[in-house]
This record gives structure tokens, sequence and C-alpha cells, in this order.
């Protein structure tokens, strides 16, 4: 569960305040909002990458607000995959494992499911350069479930692909998620990809967050 | 066309233009590039034949025999181990500073950030030689008294301890890399906050969020990335430092056989009228900053080829 009680964001001049809201463990919470609304504020200061002005973050029912980002057992997908350049696609995905001194056959072990289940089995020893921008965002993705977190944060994940690589994503969003189980965060100015995914849609206007609609009953 | 109307007379200025309008119907040409080619490659080809002729210039003056015959000097073997060994610790040193200054002043932004900005510059924009007499005074700078003494005239003295005693540095061959270092240094400095500001800070925010501390995301995603410009870092303040010449004159001397390093033995050489050895201890110092030049960009590209590591 991702629980967000009167919350207070800022960056610079900008400033968002008594932002409320919740979703439920195990569900798909969309936030949507136009470019330049502080979706990608409150997802980073979610995250721990930016600190709180005000208010608490609870995640699982556990109080993160003051938690470092290592501490907050949440995958993050950024808009444009920042994969690690310097290392294998393997070595992006085992990265999290590694510094969590898993045994190495375990690794490998949780590598090889997460790269089956994104269909990147093919890519597992190459460099992200010169990977599309579907396999970047797989890559990205099982970079960040491979430690079984509880949250997934994805800011803008499908923005700069085409529609057929976006439409596929979106597919394989749902089913990780269904097959995970993870509570996931999903921000996006796209309205289509948002319906298409959201089970939990939110809406970020001129600074006022409103709950647009719960799709689906937990 | 002899009765052109320009655009002002024209009635039909303010309206949209029509097909008709001699100015939008008149078919544009731009002229033939070549003069922008030209220009270009003369300037471009009249820096490159100068470097070049320099070069030619320098070899030909001397001959082989002159060389090997500085090269067996007792005086230029000390210059050139001195030079070797003193560039290689102020890349060393440099690198050490650089790379957390670097990385400081790209991410974070502090009171005063601007003033420290221009700071790191001064090093970069002091005549060498206000440098060497800065650090001169620095260390001779009488900081508390340590006793009075009378002097033969009666008349009483104030003694007082300066940073020279101590760490006894002035003149000394800590002096030549300390001259080197405050040059070079705030070379590799500025090439490696260019490095941080091209690396996306984002890769480092990812690192945090799967398990890493500020450290580890910094040992093993960025300064990875930031590979190339600690190379190019290393090697300018290497050959920064191969250069280096007024602060040493000034704060370590130009004792032979003690703080002698190759540009020393140059101006040493030139002053008692002996070109050929100056020449040939030139010809040294080109070589080895050829080498370097060649040595670190192999490196960097065989680092590349090799891809990274598979687990």
């Amino acid at each position: 569960m991702i629980a967000v009680d009167n919350l207070s964001v800022g960056a610079g001049t900008f400033r968002l305040d008594g932002i409320t809201f919740e979703i439920p463990s195990g569900r798909y919470g969309v936030l949507m909002g136009q470019t330049g609304c502080g979706k990608t504020t409150i997802l980073e200061t979610i995250c721990g990458l930016k600190s709180a002005h005000g208010g608490r973050i609870r995640l699982m029912g556990r109080d993160v607000t003051q938690a470092k980002p290592a501490e907050r057992n949440i995958g993050f997908v950024p808009q444009d995959g920042a994969l690690f350049y310097t290392m294998s696609v393997r070595q992006n995905l085992g990265f999290a494992l590694h510094m969590r001194r898993w045994p190495a056959e375990e690794a490998r072990r949780r590598v090889d499911e997460l790269s089956e289940l994104l269909h990147i089995t093919h890519l597992l020893d190459r460099a992200p350069h010169g990977l599309s921008g579907g396999e970047k965002q797989r890559v990205s993705l099982g970079r960040a479930l491979a430690f079984h977190p509880d949250i997934l944060c994805l800011d803008e994940p499908l923005s700069a692909l085409d529609d057929d690589t976006r439409e596929a994503m979106i597919r394989l969003l749902k089913e990780v998620q269904r097959k995970t189980g993870v509570t996931a965060l999903h921000i996006t100015h796209n309205r289509l990809e948002a319906e298409k995914l959201a089970d939990n849609l939110l809406s970020l206007d001129q600074g006022r967050l409103k709950v647009l609609e719960c799709l689906k009953q937990a | 066309m002899t009765s052109e109307p320009s655009p002002a007379q024209d009635s039909s200025h303010a309206s949209p233009s029509s097909p008709q309008d001699p100015w939008v119907s008149r078919p544009h040409q731009v002229g033939s590039d070549a003069p922008f080619y030209l220009g270009m490659g003369i300037l471009f080809g009249a820096y490159v034949l100068l470097i070049l002729a320099m070069m030619l210039a320098d070899l030909f003056f001397t001959s082989r025999s002159e060389i090997v015959k500085a090269l067996g000097s007792k005086e230029i073997q000390f210059s050139i181990w001195l030079s070797l060994k003193s560039c290689t610790l102020t890349t060393v040193l440099s690198l050490w500073v650089a790379v957390p200054t670097g990385y400081l002043m790209s991410r974070y932004r502090f009171p005063g950030r601007a003033l420290v900005d221009a700071l790191l510059d001064i090093p970069i924009v002091l005549p060498p030689l206000v440098i060497g007499l800065s650090l001169l005074i620095l260390f001779h700078l009488p900081l508390w008294e340590k006793g009075r003494v009378t002097g033969t005239d009666g008349q009483e003295v104030i003694l007082y301890h300066k940073l020279n005693d101590m760490v006894p540095v002035a003149y000394t061959k800590a002096a030549v890399i300390l001259s080197q270092f405050m040059v070079a240094c705030a070379f590799a400095v500025r090439t490696m906050r260019a490095t941080f500001d091209q690396i996306n800070p984002r890769g480092e925010q990812v690192a945090l969020t799967l398990g890493c501390s500020r450290s580890q995301a910094f040992w093993n995603v960025v300064l990875p990335e930031a590979r190339r410009g600690v190379l190019t870092a290393a090697t300018l303040a290497w050959a920064r430092s191969m250069g280096e010449f007024g602060p040493i004159l000034i704060f370590a001397g130009a004792t032979r056989l003690k703080t002698e390093v190759l540009p020393t033995t140059v101006f040493l050489e030139m002053s008692v009228g002996n070109i050929q050895a100056a020449l040939a201890v030139s010809l040294l110092m080109v070589a080895a900053a050829v080498a370097v030049l060649v040595l670190v960009r192999l490196w960097g590209r065989v680092g590349e080829l090799a891809g990274p590591r598979v687990v």
C-alpha cells in the first residue's frame, strides 16, 4: 500500500501542498497530469530522492518519510530507463542483488527468471548501447523488479516509445503486475495509457489532486 | 526585370502575399560554399602547418649525437627522472582532489557556490610566476611570535614562526610537486566538472533506490561512467605539470641535481648559451608528451572495445 498524507513537496520556487492519496496493496495506480504540474516531484519524494517539506509517506504500513531511498524497498523506472551504460544487460538486472550480497547462484536464477518474464533473454550479454527504446524500458523494469520490491514507481516509462511498442509495453506491465502482485504507481500525461493501465486513477491539476475513479474494485 | 517594386512601395504589402508578388515568385539562390570552406581551410591549415614546422625545425636543427650527449649528462638524467616522478605524483594528487571537487561542484547547489567556482579558476587565469610567488609568500608569512633577539646593532628583532618552519617545503622537491599541482589540479577540476555535468544524475538516483548508499552509487555507477573524463583529466594534469616552469623557478628554485626539472634544464642550458642541449631536452619533452597522449588514447580505446565485464 502507498499512503501519502498531506504531503508538501517542492523544487526551487515550485511548491505543492496537501497531497493526499492511497493506492491499496497489489493495485496499479496511475497519476495523471500535464507536463510540469509536479507529478515527477511527487514520485521522487515517494522514492526518497527529494525530501518532503511536510506530511507523511507510508509504504506497506511503514512510515518512510525520513528513510533513505535504499531502505524504502521501491523499484524505480525512470522516463529514459537510465540504464547503467558501463554494465551489460545481465549486470543491470543483477545490480540490486549484487548490492544486497545475494549468493551468485541465487542472483543468476533471479536474473534468468526476470529475463524470461520480460522477454529479454536474448539481450542478456549485450551492452545497453544500441538497445531500442522498448528494450531499454524492459531492462529498466527488470532491474527495478529484481529484488522483489513492495512498490514499483514508474516515471512516464512509455512516453518515448512508438505506438506499437507502447501497446506491447502496456500489456507487459499489466502481466508483470498480475504475476508479481507489486503495488505500482505510474505517472503519465497520456490519458489513454492511464485508462488502460489504472486500477486507481488520480489526476493532478493546478496543484490539486483528484481521485478520478476507481476503475476496478479491489 | 527593370522596374521591380520595393516592398515598402508595394500597396499589397500588408495583405497576404500572392504568387504574383515579385518578392515571393523570385527563386531563392544562395552563393557558392567554396569561400566558406576556403577561409576555414586556410586558417586551419596554417595553424596545423605551423605546429608541424616548429617540430620539424627542432628536429633538423639538432643531431642524434647531440641528443645522446645531452642524455649522457648526469644533470639532465636527474632532471628527466625528477620530471617523470613529480609529474606522475602530481597527476595522482590532482585526480584525488579533482574527482570529488568536480563531483561536488557539478551535483550540489550551496551558498557561495559561484564564488567557489571563480576561486577554482584562479590558478588557470593567474600568471604562473604569480602562483610561485604566492606560494613562497604563503610559506614564509609571519604567523606568531617565536622569540626576540638583540641584533649586533643593539636593535631588538622579533622572530616569527612560519609555515615553512613546520612544513619545510620551499626550495625542495616537494615544492616542485606543489607548484605543479597548483596549476595542474585546476585543469583536472575543470575537466572532471564538465565530465560529471554530462553524466545524467538519474543513473545514480536509480542506484540509490536499488540499495546503494551515496558512496556505493558513486563508486559503482558514476565513476565508471566518468572513466574517459578521468583519463582526459590525468593526461591534462600530466602534460601541464611536465611543462610547468614559472612557479617552480620561484618556489622551488633552479638548483642542479636538487630541484631541476626538464623546463628548468632548458632554461639553464639556454642561459649559458648551450642551445643544443636545450634543444635535445625540448625534443625529449615533446616525445614524452606525444607518448603519453598516444598511450592514454589507446588505453581509452582498448577499454571501450573490450566492453563491460559480464558476470
